[in-house]
């Protein structure tokens, strides 16, 4: 991947595959690290499949043999000194309180850091792509006095029933975030 | 500043269109976006479509979907498009630009991008 909001991407559709309504999506950096951590309410993993999902040979999907979703983010931290770690609360053994969380951690310093890229984009793209799920987007770097919040229950509120994949809402979309960003530097 | 202020006025503009769109997917533009086609640069294309077809005015008529793995990695990324009584077309190692055509050439107009799709790869 040539971006890590690519990696956010990607990861983000594991979560809406395994039915999560709530998927929160937070970036935490200042000028060394990068963290993204990306929780949803989701059905969650057994501990066997928890075991696995790090290895390129074990997938969800049925069309071929390798999953490379979870290996290349990890692939992506720990070739700058960082690293992954998965929770996953697996329905059957927490009937209520279920979900996986995936955190990973970057040296932004390290040669090979992936330069973040074009988170924006990420995000429309998954409310494009799944408008009933709500996303929760946080990307703060108190260095560069950035506080970026994005919630789509506050704009599920206001809409009424309009579908939040409606062209004029993602415009919106983008431009709330592209000026949440602006104000940060 | 896009607040919700303005999602608001967004929102009372839209009401009345939205009744005209409910009739809407003749045509369906789905995406491929597992991890091979977000790789290969899917992302770019899937908005370029969104962009794209609503500047032509399609948007009654053209529905932009995003699916999974199609089992054609290599060729990624792939966009199949759908429409009622004909042969589904597969669009294969799209970019942006060639997404313009698509929207111009084959669902605004009716002609089959051919040296686009999967057919065309020997």
């Amino acid at each position: 991947m040539k971006e890590l909001s690519l990696n956010i991407l990607d990861i983000t559709e594991n979560s809406v595959k395994a039915k999560a309504t709530l998927v929160e999506i937070a970036i935490e950096e200042n000028d060394d690290i990068l963290t993204i951590a990306v929780t949803d309410n989701g059905i969650g993993m057994t501990e066997q499949t928890l075991l696995s999902v790090t290895n390129p040979f074990y997938t969800t999907r049925t069309t071929r043999k390798v999953g490379l979703g979870i290996p290349l983010l990890k692939f992506a931290a720990e070739q700058t000194g960082g690293g992954i770690e998965i929770v996953s609360k697996h329905v059957y053994k927490y009937p209520k309180e279920h979900g996986t969380r995936i955190f990973a951690k970057f040296f932004k310093k390290h040669i090979d850091f992936t330069p973040l890229g074009d988170v924006i984009s990420s995000i429309v793209t998954l409310v494009q792509g799944h408008p009933d799920v709500d996303f929760v987007f946080k990307h703060t770097h108190p260095q560069k006095n950035l506080s970026v919040l994005f919630d789509t229950r506050e704009v599920r509120e206001v809409l009424e029933g309009i579908p939040l994949d409606s062209f004029e809402i993602l415009t919106w979309i983008k431009d709330n975030l592209t000026e949440q960003y602006a104000q940060g530097q | 500043m896009k607040s919700l202020a303005e999602l608001q006025a967004i929102k009372e503009k839209m009401k009345s269109k939205i009744v005209l769109r409910e009739g809407s997917g003749e045509i369906r533009v789905v995406v491929g976006m597992a991890t091979c086609g977000i790789a290969a640069g899917a992302r770019p294309v899937l908005n370029a479509f969104v962009e794209e077809v609503n500047n032509a005015g399609l948007y009654d008529k053209v529905t932009v979907t995003q699916t999974g793995c199609v089992g054609l990695c290599q060729l990624e990324p792939i966009v199949e498009v759908y429409e009622a009584g004909k042969e589904k077309v597969t669009y294969v190692k799209m970019t942006s630009d060639k997404v313009k055509e698509v929207v111009e050439k084959h669902l605004k107009n009716g002609n089959i991008v051919t040296e686009y799709t999967v057919a065309s790869v020997n």
